[in-house]
């Protein structure tokens, strides 16, 4: 399950997108993102459909490798879908028992799975070309006007970078513990919900123990290497604006006027 | 000068119960004097709970002597304005190899010391070029920590501490978790730095086989130094290592032995080529 | 138990493919104390979880008493508690309040009352010598190598027929490691139960194990008794393993012209042969 989630994941190659400035890459997402919810005919989805194809298709990550992120949502996507189908009032087409689908029911509940469709694709398409370190990094000099209403910036990215480090680690952990309380005798799959939950104490007590450990340790570590917050840090790789950057802030803007044009005259 | 001189250093852990009433005191440092100097590759040993693990923590500043004084690099350590000086030049590599490596890419966890100390970009890169090279990790510069053996993710721990460019090099029991192949990889990266970078090295562990490589050896013991000397001069007292517990080399054990059983073997042999001379003589 | 063409592979299909174990045959008799060695990924630890079915061969059959394991009417929670594993660094496993809760945990899942359970917990901290003022403490109060023992309770309190340890002495310090391993030797000897000692450390199996597996590449390379095994000691070098010292010795002694035992794989065997030949002289 856990490694079914694309969203988080990088996936290398040497594509345009992959070189993008991480900023550029969120800020194309943000505007991506609200445009989707703009859209109210076919003519602003299918352009929102292409441009998605677009920048897939530069990012040259297998289009079956986005898809499969779209697995861990399914259940979302469905009950989205339900909730429209069957809430939205209208002219009912079908009616049993004390449900009635109409219309318009119908149609909202393809936009709403269509926006969050491309939600996702359009969201891991920046998790999958762009580096945990360098997203921390985007982050970090994106919300920088933030500090001035005292929100530790710096402290937040950091602290994403090292669970970003660590998950895997913390997988790999969970997997060990459970084979070996299963070699006790331990019983992680029968019994009822209340049965489970406290199945899980031989697991999650040791888990939490290792992970208290290893941030103990962790901070001896970064202390030892003088840490102390980000005053009078350096970059060892400092984000810079290049002139790809330039193009596709254009495009993107480009594109998201149009889809407002389209909403307004169309 | 000596790089590192403590006088009479003491530590103690204080248990305090809820309301900061001492609950016990246990003396993890007692009365400690040592002395290393500049380029020296020192090794400290004792079993667990000897200490050894407090007295390096008090190199780097992580922790404070309770009582006496400690020098590094010529600085007292509880002076406040001493203590990034002091973490710079005396940089620290820690036993679980996990747990010190903080990005996701080898490079960039290497570039994470120079950073906080704020050396400018370009510097940057030359030095974490530099140091991965020195411990034969620069082809995995752009890997992921987690997919390094136990050896590799050591070695690049020790190329993080490398690229603050520290004149001396604290290792916490680096090679306790290692499978025999990467305990030789740590060792031999650890002996290149000292002979040909210059870099003063303090060995922490528990594995005899280790200690041979030193100059000098500090035996700990209930927080108290208990012996001191070259291999050779600790090795060749066999029954006092044994009082307290440490595993002697099989070879030097085996040539002690000999030595008991009356045959002229000489004390404090420490490798195979030795004691077959000693023997076809 | 049994072992007939083992075969497993790691995500098969997909581009992380690898071949753990290749076509591994196996008899394990009764009462037998067995030690593996292996370097890190020759396929060991893949080979004992398959012991216990925490692991499906991809390929090849398992009989444990004359049973087939993979059979459908087969019980592996049975198996489970007849064959007991014991993880590398099992003091991660604990989890319980007391010590003595802690070990109650296995017995208890196999549906024994409160008071059976306990009994066999009494049994079991008592076989690994665990100090008896201990027992309703904390266990995360414990030292490194007291906690192993509390871990290796808890799965000596399912009563096993067989006990595979692996490396139980990993970041042991050497009195840590002694204990352990005297103290499982005592258990077979006592409790005749089959142990299987899973180590990359020559000197500590040497000196215990009847019976030597050496992994490689996941397939069995040598099989014997340490004597036999060792003898292939340039095998062993060619796969980044090596013999104990003494018989590095042994044999630099018989070029040398001495007409000692070059089989002797523990200090006291090469200790005895040297003495005789001196001692006739």
């Amino acid at each position: 399950m856990l490694r079914d989630i694309t969203i988080g994941q990088y996936y290398p190659a040497d594509s345009v997108i992959h070189k993008l400035d991480p900023r550029t890459k969120l800020f194309a997402t943000l505007l991506f993102v609200i445009s989707l919810f703009t859209f109210r005919n076919p003519v602003g989805l299918g352009l929102a459909a292409i441009f998605m194809a677009c920048f897939i298709w530069l990012s040259k990550v297998p289009f079956g490798y986005m898809v499969k992120g779209l697995r861990a949502i399914v259940v979302i996507l469905i009950i989205t879908a339900l909730f429209n189908l069957f809430l939205t009032p209208g002219e009912p087409l079908v009616k049993f028992w004390i449900f009635s689908i109409s219309q318009e029911g119908l149609l909202s509940a393809g936009k709403m799975a269509v926006r969050l469709i491309f939600l996702i694709i359009g969201t891991s398409v920046v998790t999958l070309t762009t580096t945990p370190n360098a997203l921390t990094d985007g982050l970090e000099k994106a919300l920088r006007p933030l500090n001035a209403i005292k929100i530790p910036v710096h402290e937040i990215a950091m602290m994403m970078s090292i669970a970003l480090r660590f998950i895997p680690i913390l997988v790999e952990e969970t997997d060990k513990i459970m084979k070996a309380q299963i070699a006790r005798g331990a019983d992680f799959e029968s019994g009822n919900l209340i049965k489970k939950a406290q199945n899980m104490v031989p697991l999650l007590v040791p888990l939490f123990i290792s992970a208290f450990r290893r941030a103990n340790d962790l901070a001896l570590a970064m202390e030892a290497r003088c840490y102390h917050g980000g005053s009078g840090r350096t970059k060892m790789k400092p984000l810079k604006y290049q002139k790809r950057d330039g193009i596709a802030y254009a495009i993107v803007l480009g594109y998201f006027f149009v889809m407002i044009a389209v909403r307004i005259w169309l | 000068m000596n790089f590192i001189e403590a006088r009479k250093l003491v530590h103690e852990y204080i248990r305090r119960d809820e309301e900061g009433n001492v609950e016990s005191i246990q003396t993890a440092l007692d009365q400690v004097d040592i002395d290393i100097r500049p380029g020296e590759f020192v090794a400290v040993l004792g079993h667990n709970g000897s200490g050894k693990s407090t007295f390096a923590k008090h190199l780097n500043v992580l922790l404070a002597p309770t009582e006496g004084t400690l020098w590094v690099d010529g600085k007292d350590v509880t002076e406040e304005e001493n203590l990034w000086d002091i973490r710079k030049n005396a940089g620290m590599v820690f036993q679980n190899p996990d747990n010190q490596i903080i990005a996701s890419v080898v490079e960039e966890d290497v570039g994470f010391g120079p950073e906080n100390i704020g050396i400018p970009t370009e510097e940057i890169l030359r030095r974490v070029d530099k140091s991965l090279k020195s411990v034969g990790m620069l082809e995995y510069r752009e890997h992921s920590p987690n997919k390094l053996s136990g050896g590799q993710k050591q070695r690049v721990a020790i190329a993080g501490v490398m690229a603050m460019e520290p004149k001396c090099i604290v290792l916490d029991e680096p090679t306790a978790m290692l499978d025999p192949n990467g305990r030789k990889e740590v060792l031999d990266a650890v002996e290149r730095l000292n002979r040909e970078k210059g870099v003063t090295i303090i060995l922490i562990t528990h594995y005899m086989e280790e200690v041979v490589r030193a100059d000098r050896v500090y035996v700990m013991d209930q927080g108290k130094v208990v012996m001191e000397g070259t291999p050779r001069e600790v090795f060749s007292q066999v029954e006092t290592l044994k009082k307290y517990r440490l595993d002697v080399p099989q070879i030097t054990l085996l040539a002690h032995e000999l030595r008991q059983a009356g045959l002229a073997v000489p004390e404090g042999i420490l490798t195979r080529q030795e004691l077959v001379e000693a023997l076809c003589q | 138990m049994i072992l007939d063409k083992v075969d497993y592979r790691y995500s098969p299909g997909t581009a992380y493919e690898k071949h753990a174990l290749r076509e591994v045959s196996l008899k394990i008799d009764d009462g037998q104390f067995i030690g593996i060695i292996g370097h890190t990924g020759s396929g060991k630890s893949t080979l004992i979880q398959h012991l216990n079915g925490l692991i499906k061969a991809t390929s090849g059959a398992i009989y444990y008493n004359g049973e087939d394991i993979y059979d459908k009417d087969y019980d592996l929670r049975k198996l489970r508690q007849k064959v007991g594993l014991v993880f590398q660094y099992p003091e991660h496993q604990l989890f319980e309040t007391t010590i003595f809760k802690d070990v109650c945990f296995g017995p208890k899942n196999q549906g024994l009352s409160q008071k059976d359970a306990e009994l066999k917990a009494f049994e079991a901290l008592r076989a690994v010598g665990l100090p008896e003022k201990l027992w309703y403490q904390s266990p995360f109060e414990l030292s490194g190598g007291q906690k192993r023992r509390v871990a290796i309770s808890g799965v000596l309190a399912m009563k096993p027929e067989m006990l595979i340890l692996d490396e139980p002495t990993a970041g042991l310090d050497p009195k840590g490691r002694d204990e352990i391993l005297d103290q499982v030797a005592k258990m077979h000897r006592e409790l005749k139960m089959t142990v299987i000692l899973v180590s990359h450390s020559m000197e500590d199996v040497a000196n215990y194990v009847e019976r030597l597996i050496v992994m490689n590449r996941g397939q069995v390379m040598l099989d014997g008794t340490p004597r036999e095994v060792f003898a292939h000691y340039n095998e062993l070098e060619a796969v980044g393993l090596s013999a104990p010292q003494v018989t590095y010795l042994m044999h630099e002694l018989r070029k040398k012209g001495l007409p000692v035992d070059v089989n002797a794989t523990t200090m006291e065997e090469a200790k005895d042969s040297i003495l005789k030949l001196f001692g006739a002289k």
